[in-house]
């Protein structure tokens, strides 16, 4: 009888200081957005609009990186640390390959000639990558799948060291010019003053989104994408349902790289420069944006990353570039600390 | 056989079962005999060796603050350099003529011994603040919370550069004084006692921080058989059953948390007044994975591992990779491989490439030991038993099945 008093006292408390903290994070996003609010009034609808623009296509490739975590983690509840060097190896893979297919910068092929070869690249790139990511899956996590926790996370960290340290013995530590192949061309809206949606801005956001919703269907649709999300709900009533879980678990490896490799590429051809630790950053950027749509849901980790990828670039555009990544982070600290279940995310039982 | 069985007689326990006592007696031997083999061996110029020993220790006292954390307690800190960091700054501010140039506009010049301890407790007390919210979170969470908590905060130190001068750093920090010291042959002058004698030579450096890891071996032995310790290795091992038995699980996460950043800001501050400069740049996350690297390597948990770990990750990071190059290119002229000494266009040329290796290193050291070793190479009695059984989350269908039929 006192205990319960005392429960429900605790509760009491619990509840009155959750809604403190629920009103000072309101009333903290209302101060941001007004700040922000009254700066884009101040420098004009046109370079707010070439911002979103900018931030769709963060996001997008932000959504792809973001996508692999939150499968991987939906299925085997483990932060997979060498995805983000995952991503960045697609952008070594396909920086190798242009030149072998044939593509420069300032290169005469056009049109079909550039679009194929460049597809071809990215097919290639994205098989690498998903191979490289089940090998992985199979020598670090798969033999530790039963041993506590903390073993597959450090092993998870130690692989994305290997990952790293290859590229760099492979390519150095420097910044690697990315050939800026695509065309430059772009829409203008407003005459030649107004912001512009560039080529590779519309290229970007549309391989991610022809990506993103070729994935959606494959896990709503196939036969595998089914024993995806029997596997992520239930791993032993699967296995009892003759799901072959070793199988669908290195497909989920699989398939999450095709998407990180695909967005390693993009990011080359979007940004122009490639490093051999900028998995390490992004990959820890694409995470917030998995944990704020919520972890292990799929639309959620693709709102998420085009969310985190619009903050980006607004901070960028409005605020300091320097400040950024730490209002990111902080970010992610506060998700996971207020919210952990993220904006979409389902509960997930504590173990 | 007859050597062990001839040490068990001396020990009481065989080097075997139990290796601790036979490591700390080498690790003490060997703290004592270092500096007069430096000495010695170098004709009286062991002051380099010295100081990179004493460095060593920094690292030392850090791995053992994570040991804390991660060996004892189960929680993985992927951002335990932000702490060293604060560690190191909170010194760099209260003992240094920086805060003139500061929005302040005042020097603060405190004490080398009252600042360890401000760096102890600052650092603690943003553990306790980054902690309390999130220890309830599951552990694989803790460990993403904390990586971002070590990415923000060398970002801030940078961006903040009007109370830090950014990415410059903060150079010129006060050396530590001892109110009172022995001169003597050692330091080349008579023997006498000096007042507020300054601590400069790696030799001084070197006998403090000895005496300050032997403080700590003994403060963090006697945690770990405490009942504190003993309720850290229950929530590590299973959180559910540990707070079933009455252990406040929160609370002893959040002491585990606020120890393991109180050992950093002091290694911090110990390393501010040593380098006499803190910079940004010293803080990123390599060298949290290299502390983990040194702890996992040594043995999670077991503190004579750890201080082994340390000097091995330290001794390879810091000392062999470095030399590696001129060693390299020597090697492959001697075998007949001469071109790939020089740098071409592709190719930076052996020397570098061989430096680069670091990265891959420390992937490989914590992958394998991970898969072949995962108790250390000087394991942890407990955690060795425990791995060996086994202390399964949740068990599979096959492990039930092949339990139920043995």
């Amino acid at each position: 009888m006192v205990s319960s008093v005392a429960n429900a006292r605790t509760r009491l408390l619990a509840g009155s200081r959750g809604r403190l903290l629920n009103a000072s994070l309101f009333i903290l996003i209302a101060v941001a957005v007004i700040i922000l609010a009254t700066k884009v009034a101040a420098l004009g609808p046109a370079y707010f609009i070439q911002i979103l623009v900018y931030g769709f296509a963060n996001g997008s490739i932000f959504a792809l990186i973001a996508l692999g975590y939150t499968m991987v983690y939906g299925i085997v509840e483990l932060i997979n640390f060498a995805h983000g060097d995952v991503f960045t190896l697609g952008g070594f893979i396909s920086l190798w390959l242009l030149p072998i297919f044939g593509i420069t910068e300032g290169g005469t092929v056009s049109g079909a000639g550039l679009i194929l070869p460049l597809l071809a690249i990215l097919a290639i790139s994205m098989v690498a990558c998903a191979v490289v990511n089940v090998a992985i899956e199979r020598v670090a996590y798969r033999p530790l799948r039963h041993a506590p926790r903390l073993t597959p996370l450090i092993t998870a960290v130690g692989m994305s060291f290997v990952l790293e340290g290859v590229m760099f013995l492979w390519r150095g530590p420097f910044n690697l010019h990315y050939p800026n192949v695509l065309p430059t061309a772009g829409i203008e809206i407003g005459g030649a003053n107004g912001p512009a949606i560039g080529f590779k801005d519309l290229a970007v956001t549309a391989i991610a989104v022809v990506l993103m919703v070729a994935l959606a269907l494959f896990v709503e649709r196939t036969k595998l994408g089914k024993a995806m999300r029997a596997t992520a709900q239930d791993r032993d009533a699967a296995e009892l349902m003759g799901i072959d879980i070793n199988r669908t678990i290195a497909a989920t490896f699989f398939i999450g790289a095709l998407l990180a490799g695909a967005g390693g590429m993009i990011f080359g051809l979007y940004y122009n420069t490639i490093t051999f630790d900028q998995g390490f950053t992004a990959g820890l950027v694409a995470f917030t944006a998995a944990v704020f749509g919520g972890i292990g849901n799929i639309q959620g980790a693709a709102l998420g990353g085009l969310v985190i990828g619009m903050i980006q670039s607004l901070s960028d555009g409005y605020f300091d570039t320097a400040w950024t990544q730490v209002l990111i982070f902080a970010i992610l600290v506060l998700v996971l600390v207020f919210r952990p279940t993220g904006i979409l995310g389902m509960r997930v039982p504590e173990k | 056989m007859t050597m062990f069985r001839t040490i068990r007689k001396v020990w009481g326990t065989d080097p075997r079962v139990d290796p601790n006592p036979l490591a700390y007696t080498i690790l003490t031997v060997g703290a004592i005999l270092y500096p007069i083999w430096a000495e010695i061996s170098t004709g009286g110029q062991g002051d380099f060796l010295i100081s990179v020993l004493a460095d060593a220790g920094v690292y030392i006292l850090l791995a053992m603050g994570l040991n804390v954390v991660v060996g004892f307690a189960g929680l993985l800190d992927l951002g335990y350099a932000a702490f060293f960091a604060i560690g190191a700054y909170t010194y760099a501010f209260l003992a240094s003529d920086h805060l003139v140039v500061t929005p302040l506009h005042e020097a603060v010049h405190l004490p080398f011994w009252i600042v360890l301890f401000v760096g102890l407790f600052v650092a603690a007390a943003f553990g306790v603040i980054l902690g309390a919210p999130t220890l309830r979170l599951r552990g694989d969470y803790l460990a993403i919370v904390t990586l971002g908590f070590g990415e923000i905060v060398p970002r801030v130190f940078k961006n903040l550069s009007d109370w830090t001068s950014g990415v410059n750093g903060i150079s010129a920090l006060d050396k530590p004084v001892l109110p009172i010291w022995l001169n003597g042959p050692w330091s080349g002058d008579p023997l006498e006692f000096v007042r507020n004698f300054k601590i400069i030579s790696p030799m001084a450096f070197y006998v403090v921080m000895v005496l300050l890891l032997g403080l700590c071996v003994v403060l963090v032995n006697n945690l770990r058989v405490s009942r504190i310790g003993r309720a850290w290795m229950a929530v590590r091992e299973d959180e559910v059953a540990a707070n079933a038995m009455g252990v406040n699980t929160t609370r002893i996460k959040l002491l585990a948390f606020a120890i393991g950043a109180a050992f950093s800001g002091f290694a911090g501050s110990f390393y501010g007044a040593k380098l006499s400069l803190v910079s940004p740049e010293n803080f990123g996350f390599t060298v949290s994975i290299t502390i983990l690297v040194m702890i996992v390597l040594g043995g999670m948990g077991n503190i004579p591992g750890v201080i082994i770990g340390s000097l091995l990750i330290y001794g390879i990071t810091f000392l062999f990779l470095p030399a590696l190059p001129p060693l390299a290119e020597e090697w492959a002229t001697n075998i007949g491989l001469g071109g790939l000494v020089p740098p071409n266009e592709d190719w930076p040329g052996i020397g570098q490439e061989v430096q680069r290796l670091k990265f891959l290193v420390f992937g490989v050291i914590l992958v394998l030991t991970m898969l072949l070793r995962p108790q250390g190479l000087i394991p942890s009695r407990v955690r060795q038993q425990e791995l060996k059984k086994g202390v399964h989350e949740d068990q599979t269908i096959e492990d039930v099945n092949a339990e139920t039929t043995a």
